[in-house]
């Protein structure tokens, strides 16, 4: 009985971390890729002296806004939650954790939060170059915030720099250095950030393209230009993206075999030093047995894919299984279960995959349509701004999946090797305190996403010219002594 | 024995909080005032206005609080955090719900809607610090605690006639402490007078609170058998600064009491944390409390710590301090559309 409660109290807990940190992802690469971008599209503006630009940074800088706070407000809970509902890891690793998160928060929403307020309430009180780079430095803060959450997960991922004090059965940090040193971070890191870039990108695209279809002949130098930027900062991405997802797999082999075999559907071993291995495109895994039911196989592909050679192999997750029983057993008792989710782990890498490939090709489509010497007249073509369109959902579809390999690839570890999920989470709160936090947190989220979705629409059908408004406006800016006197003499 | 980093550390920690209280206690003001005060959308507009930089990077201090207390005491964050769910998870609800509320408001269409979130923000901006202020108080009256310092608390633990006490006057000061910030942006319209009109009623009301508090501090802790001359000495500067920031607002001198009721809050925080040490929360039997000795990060951990925040806190300070004074000037009641 008392078993049945604890899993039910995990199993909950997990829920909600997932919950919550998918739903905070949605908008805080969303705010970092607009972030660049709009500062990309700043930058432009003071080189390029052209108002078209500035007309871009404020337009778009609406939508980065709006997704900033959603980002910020969410990023809370996760703080939270390590100490709410994983009190045990919290106790266990807070020596290590602990020291990450709080420097994020030292270093980088201060430098963030500052700066951004500077920038959206300053654009008539500065010169152009310090305002530019408020949001440079709004766009750094959020980039140290990524790297230090980052070496916290990676930590999680790949223990380094740390030793276990038995006395007190808590892990101590031995290597402060080491945690910033961790090959993890730097797999992990440029990744994200590259991830980033998509969702940004996307985002100007999709929503470039939409305003197009409602509205063909609308400002088209606008959302010409801006699509330019953002298919530029997406291609950039792309080739990052590819590079850094392949060296990250290559690691993977030696951190954390079993989140590899689950990304290829590998049960048995295959390949061999001489032997080509062949690569998985699509197979169906039995939850029950953990056999590979079918699957359709490209020869040699898997060695190139894994090795960057025509031979070499990589071993299934049923003699893994046994390996880690012979490894952990002694630590964590003969009844773990070092089984992944087989089926979910494979499709996420699959869409992630399928989605970086369709990412680079709209990338390339999408700078071939707004090249200078283009003649091509955009608007008529309406299947390609539906596919651009619907590309906006893209990026967090592939992000989603990306966090979901990441998180689920280490079970049944918190902290790999080192501490169990199970041993992890806070014993004293109860399922009925966590289940009322998971339906609001979910009624929560439901309510901003819709805002989100239509408060982002809404600034879409206003268009471009509702930032001219605003510049008009600004001649009677409310802190300017010019408006002071108006006032008075009203 | 406990060593200079550990004590450090409760003092960095202590700071935080007293400047998050100090910082977000006005903003929670003005967006209880929202409700109060503010007769039109143009008032609710400048309110908004006169903390629309600065709201975000002032709630950046309980996110630093929090990271430190991860960071420096891990048992202190485990046990508290974990002690105080629901409370904590309300505190979250409203902060989620506030945060969002003051771009949202802007960007609603219809008058019906705007008035939804102000009206939000407003019952938000009450409810978080009032829970804050139930949550110290329970945290230094005693709470049932086991050897491993989970706490297992029932409603009425976490209820009492203190908690209440405490919360209502965290709920109070922030809102004067709140106008007195109104008052000093917010330079035209009939505004001025209202605060004027409210404040002379506040303080009475303040001061009854603050002495409610100090009986009920009398009644549920051990403060005054513990460390009677400074808990004395502080609630006596407590309250002559409330009587202070009561006369200076007589005279009209705004920045006078926005000041003294500034030092009120956070000595209000100084009191609590000075009364808690050197446990971190107490137990309600007295060998159960969380001390501070065994709650904290190894000395290695604390050593780089306090290298990396004594080198970026005064950085920090700098900025921040610049765009409250870039964003100095005063703000006027006006119509602006939507």
């Amino acid at each position: 009985m008392n078993l049945v409660a604890g899993l039910s109290i995990l199993n909950l807990a997990r829920f909600q971390f997932a919950m919550t940190t998918i739903f905070h992802f949605f908008f805080v690469p969303l705010s970092i890729g607009l972030g660049i971008i709009v500062a990309v599209m700043e930058t432009l503006y003071v080189i390029k002296k052209d108002d078209q630009y500035k007309r871009m940074t404020k337009f778009w800088g609406k939508i980065f806004m709006l997704s900033f706070a959603v980002g910020v407000v969410t990023g809370i809970i996760q703080e939270f939650q390590f100490g709410m509902n994983w009190s045990r890891y919290s106790r266990y690793v807070g020596d290590i954790f602990g020291p990450a998160l709080a420097v994020e928060a030292l270093v980088a929403f201060f430098l963030e939060s500052t700066f951004l307020g500077l920038w959206s309430f300053g654009w008539d009180r500065f010169n152009k170059k310090l305002h530019l780079l408020f949001i440079w430095l709004t766009t750094l803060g959020s980039a140290f915030s990524a790297l230090w959450i980052l070496a916290a997960n990676s930590f999680m991922q790949n223990p380094v720099g740390f030793q276990v004090d038995h006395k007190f059965n808590r892990a101590v940090l031995v290597d402060f250095p080491a945690l910033l040193q961790n090959h993890q971070l730097w797999l992990e890191f440029p990744h994200v950030i590259f991830a980033t870039f998509m969702a940004g990108s996307f985002v100007v695209m999709g929503v470039s393209a939409w305003s197009l279809l409602r509205k063909p002949h609308h400002e088209v130098n606008f959302f010409k230009k801006s699509v330019q930027v953002a298919a530029v900062v997406a291609l950039i991405g792309v080739a990052g993206l590819a590079y850094t997802g392949d060296r990250h797999s290559l690691y993977l082999q030696e951190d954390q075999p079993m989140k590899f075999a689950a990304t290829e559907g590998i049960d048995k071993n295959v390949g061999g030093t001489h032997e080509q291995a062949p690569w998985s495109v699509i197979s169906y895994t039995d939850p029950k047995t953990h056999d590979v039911k079918w699957s359709l196989d490209i020869p040699y592909m898997l060695s190139i894919l894994a090795h960057h050679s025509l031979t070499g192999g990589s071993q299934g997750w049923h003699e893994l299984n046994k390996e880690l029983h012979e490894k952990y057993d002694v630590k964590f008792g003969h009844d773990m279960n070092y089984y992944l989710p087989n089926n979910t782990i494979y499709y996420s890498f699959r869409i992630m995959a399928v989605s970086a490939g369709a990412f680079g090709l709209l990338a390339v489509v999408a700078l071939w349509f707004t090249r200078k010497k283009s003649k091509v007249d955009i608007s008529k073509y309406k299947w390609a701004l539906w596919i651009f369109g619907l590309a906006t959902y893209l990026p967090f579809l592939a992000i989603t999946s990306g966090w979901l390999i990441t998180e689920l690839g280490r079970a049944p570890w918190v902290v790999y090797g080192v501490l169990t999920m199970a041993d992890a989470v806070s014993p004293n709160v109860s399922a009925a305190s966590l289940l009322t936090s998971n339906i609001l947190y979910f009624a929560t989220f439901a309510v901003l996403g819709l805002i989100m979705v239509m408060l982002s629409r809404r600034v879409m059908i206003a268009g471009p010219e509702s930032v001219d408004e605003q510049a008009t406006e600004e001649n009677v800016d409310p802190f300017s002594p010019s408006a002071f006197e108006a006032g008075k003499e009203a | 024995m406990m060593t200079g980093y550990q004590i450090l550390w409760f003092v960095l920690i202590a700071v935080l909080f007293a400047g998050f209280f100090f910082l977000e206690g006005f903003d929670f003001g003005i967006g209880m005032s929202l409700k109060t005060l503010a007769q039109n959308e143009e008032e609710e507009d400048a309110l908004i206005r006169s903390i629309g930089p600065h709201w975000d990077g002032n709630e950046v201090w309980l996110i630093t609080a929090g990271g430190a207390m991860f960071a420096a005491m891990p048992f202190w964050y485990a046990s508290l955090f974990s002690g105080f769910y629901l409370i904590l998870f309300a505190i979250l609800i409203g902060l989620i719900y506030r945060g969002v509320s003051f771009e949202f408001r802007e960007q609603m269409r219809t008058a019906k809607f705007r008035n939804l979130w102000t009206t939000i923000s407003s019952i938000t901006s009450m409810l978080v610090p009032f829970l804050f202020g139930v949550l110290f108080t329970d945290v230094v009256q005693g709470m049932p605690l086991n050897a491993n310092g989970d706490m297992s608390a029932n409603f009425w633990d976490y209820f009492n006639i203190f908690s209440i006490v405490g919360g209502v006057a965290m709920g109070l000061l922030s809102y004067v402490h709140g106008l007195n910030y109104a008052r000093l942006k917010i330079t035209n319209g009939s505004l001025h007078d209202r605060i004027q009109k409210q404040l002379k009623v506040l303080y009475p009301i303040l001061l009854i609170g603050e002495v409610a508090f100090a009986i009920t501090l009398f009644v549920f802790t051990d403060f005054f058998t513990k460390k009677p001359v400074v808990t004395i000495i502080m609630l006596a500067a407590i309250v002559a600064l409330t009587l202070i920031a009561w006369a200076v607002t007589l005279k009209q001198q705004n920045t006078w009491a926005f000041i003294a009721l500034g030092l009120v809050i956070i000595l209000v925080v100084s009191l609590l944390f000075t009364g808690l040490f050197p446990r971190v929360i107490v137990g309600n039997e007295s060998n159960m409390s969380i001390l501070l000795k065994n709650a904290t990060s190894t000395p290695y951990t604390l050593k780089w710590m306090t290298i990396i925040s004594l080198t970026a806190l005064p950085i920090v300070l700098a900025y921040q301090i610049w765009s409250f004074y870039v964003f100095r000037d005063r703000i006027r009641v006006e119509k602006i559309s939507y």
